[in-house]
């Protein structure tokens, strides 16, 4: 048994975990607002993180610039992509609309391949030294600093919804479009504010990783991890996304730590989330928290 | 016959609906050239059977029908001066008409306090917190309830979706049968407050109501809706003394029974008022 390889994955389990959580905030908050089940979700990571090395390497511009703007960038986007894509779609049966995303998700991968090519390439170094000492435990710099965004994300969300004016009239728009209109919320306008927000969040988690792993297409397999993470937690809930995140996060790493330590099948890692998805959908088919009246599609 | 003609009163006009013409899905016709004025200031009273199209009419006015694939195909809403047929909902809210939808529509997994602060959401001045105040004043008892607006009482719900109405400010309320499924004291209750507010805040008040007794008792003046027409109108005191109101909407019009050989003509005179 070794016990600081296990801590270790714990660790990095949590903190992917928390990322995993981002995501899925993210996602679930399309969700909760439009009942759209974005497809697209990884790509928005890709996207921001393509943005922000561009950014970075051609522009040689320092991290505390880039980064604001890639935010800024990616929240045009969400805004635009909303507006000249989706909002089209308002009124139409819902597989229509998720269907459109997942076409999304096509484009976006081919034009990111096409722009910047198939291979990784790294971030210039953000942090002087790339990894730090906690409680005896070498964790990367940038994790560290991930785990910190993503507790300032989630605190934020948690706000947001709970206190801010617009984040009560999105939870409306959410709860019933037509109550929400006859409040004086256009509707239309949060579905473009939940794609901002969601596109902007996610960017984050794609910097993160991609300062981490370098950019590639790779990132864009969060948008698929992210589905255990908010289906165990419940669609439409987001603290469910939080916890379903950190699980999946975890789940992963200690099931890498048992395969890694006795099995050597060689791929837990990918798939254990998989298998407690299919575990979930059988057992509790609204997840954690999710609210028990939602439509599946 | 449906041209409405001015109610008896001096007051400036703050709504008037003119000759309007609502479909549904393009071809179902709802309100078939309907008129009414609601003078500032005033409750106002839009009664009539089921299906009249009252609630239509209400929709119209606040632009809700555009979410359930109605529209306003002929004639005129105008509002403190404008046109505003062909408006968004969410800006009709902004230009002072809130409707208190039928069956309160309170969002149910909200506290009291949050739905309170959603009714504020066009407003951007600082007065909303003496506005939660004002509204507790109102219905003390929507303070003590902590949880989740979904668990209330129906008349409690009533009384936050009328709240939530006057957190927005408006100059308008558009009452969709504030009395449903309430019991007769709760009723009373419901409506001495619509009178309280109309008489406290100056807030104009349409409300739409089938308990046509009591709303007769707090409007000013009325219109009685038949298959999307006004098929009458008048003061309160007219209409409460209308021998076919009496009959066909407060009972007991007649001092002995009818029997059902009189129902054949019963049916025909009321389709001719």
């Amino acid at each position: 048994m070794n016990t600081s390889l296990f801590l270790q994955l714990l660790i990095n389990g949590l903190i992917v975990g928390a990322l995993y959580g981002v995501v899925g905030m993210s996602f679930v908050l399309i969700y909760k607002a439009s009942r759209i089940v974005n497809f697209a979700q990884g790509e928005f990571l890709l996207i921001g993180a393509w943005a922000c090395w561009w950014l970075l390497t051609y522009y040689q511009l320092p991290f505390y610039v880039g980064f604001p703007i890639t935010l800024a960038f990616m929240m045009v986007f969400g805004v635009v992509l909303q507006t000249v894509v989706l909002r089209p779609m308002i009124g139409e049966p819902i597989i229509s609309v998720i269907m459109v995303t997942i076409g999304l998700s096509i484009f976006f991968q081919a034009l990111i391949k096409w722009m910047f090519g198939v291979f990784a390439k790294p971030f210039p170094p953000i942090f002087e030294s790339p990894t730090m000492n906690v409680f005896g435990l070498e964790v990367q710099t940038v994790y560290v600093a991930s785990l910190l965004i993503s507790i300032l994300i989630m605190a934020g969300f948690g706000w947001f919804f709970k206190f801010s004016r617009l984040g009560l009239a999105m939870r409306a728009t959410a709860f019933d479009q037509q109550v929400a209109q006859s409040l004086g919320i256009s509707v239309k306008r949060m579905f473009a504010l939940s794609w901002a927000i969601s596109a902007m969040v996610s960017a984050v988690a794609g910097v993160v990783v991609g300062v981490v792993n370098g950019v590639s297409s790779a990132l864009s397999v969060f948008g698929i991890k992210v589905f255990p993470a908010v289906i165990l937690g419940g669609l439409d809930s987001v603290i469910g996304a939080v916890v379903g995140g950190l699980i999946v996060g975890l789940l992963e790493n200690v099931a890498h730590y048992v395969d890694s330590q006795w099995l050597n099948w060689g791929n837990m890692y990918e798939i254990a989330p998989f298998y407690v998805l299919i575990l979930i959908l059988m057992l509790k088919p609204y997840g954690l928290f999710g609210t028990k009246d939602i439509e599946r599609v | 016959m449906a041209a409405a003609p001015a109610p008896k009163t001096a007051k400036p006009l703050l709504l008037s609906v003119n000759n309007i013409e609502v479909v549904y899905n393009d071809v179902i016709l709802v309100l078939r050239g309907l008129s009414l004025e609601v003078p500032e200031g005033e409750i106002v009273a839009l009664l009539g059977a089921n299906g009249a199209g009252k609630s239509t009419t209400l929709k119209a006015i606040s632009g809700l029908l555009k979410t359930e694939d109605g529209a306003v195909t002929r004639g005129d809403i105008t509002f403190a001066g404008e046109r505003i047929n062909g408006i968004d909902p969410d800006q009709i809210v902004r230009r002072g008409i809130f409707q208190v939808m039928e069956g309160r529509r309170i969002v149910s997994d909200m506290t009291c306090l949050e739905n309170l602060r959603l009714g504020a959401f066009t407003r951007r001045d600082r007065g909303v917190k003496d506005d939660i105040e004002m509204v507790y004043n109102y219905f003390p008892r929507l303070k003590e309830r902590t949880g989740l607006a979904g668990y209330l009482s129906g008349g409690e719900q009533q009384m936050l979706a009328i709240g939530r109405a006057l957190m927005a400010r408006p100059k308008l309320i558009l009452m969709d049968e504030p009395s449903m499924g309430l019991s007769p004291l709760l009723v009373k209750e419901v409506f001495s407050i619509i009178r309280q507010i109309n008489r406290d805040l100056g807030v104009t008040i349409l409300l739409v109501e089938q308990n046509a007794r009591m709303a007769l008792q707090a409007a000013s003046s009325g219109y009685i809706m038949e298959s999307g027409k006004v098929v009458l109108d008048g003061t309160a005191e007219e209409l409460t003394s209308n021998e076919d109101v009496k009959e066909f909407y407060l009972g007991g019009g007649h001092e002995e029974r009818r029997s059902f050989k009189g129902l054949k003509s019963f049916k025909r005179r009321k389709r001719w008022i």
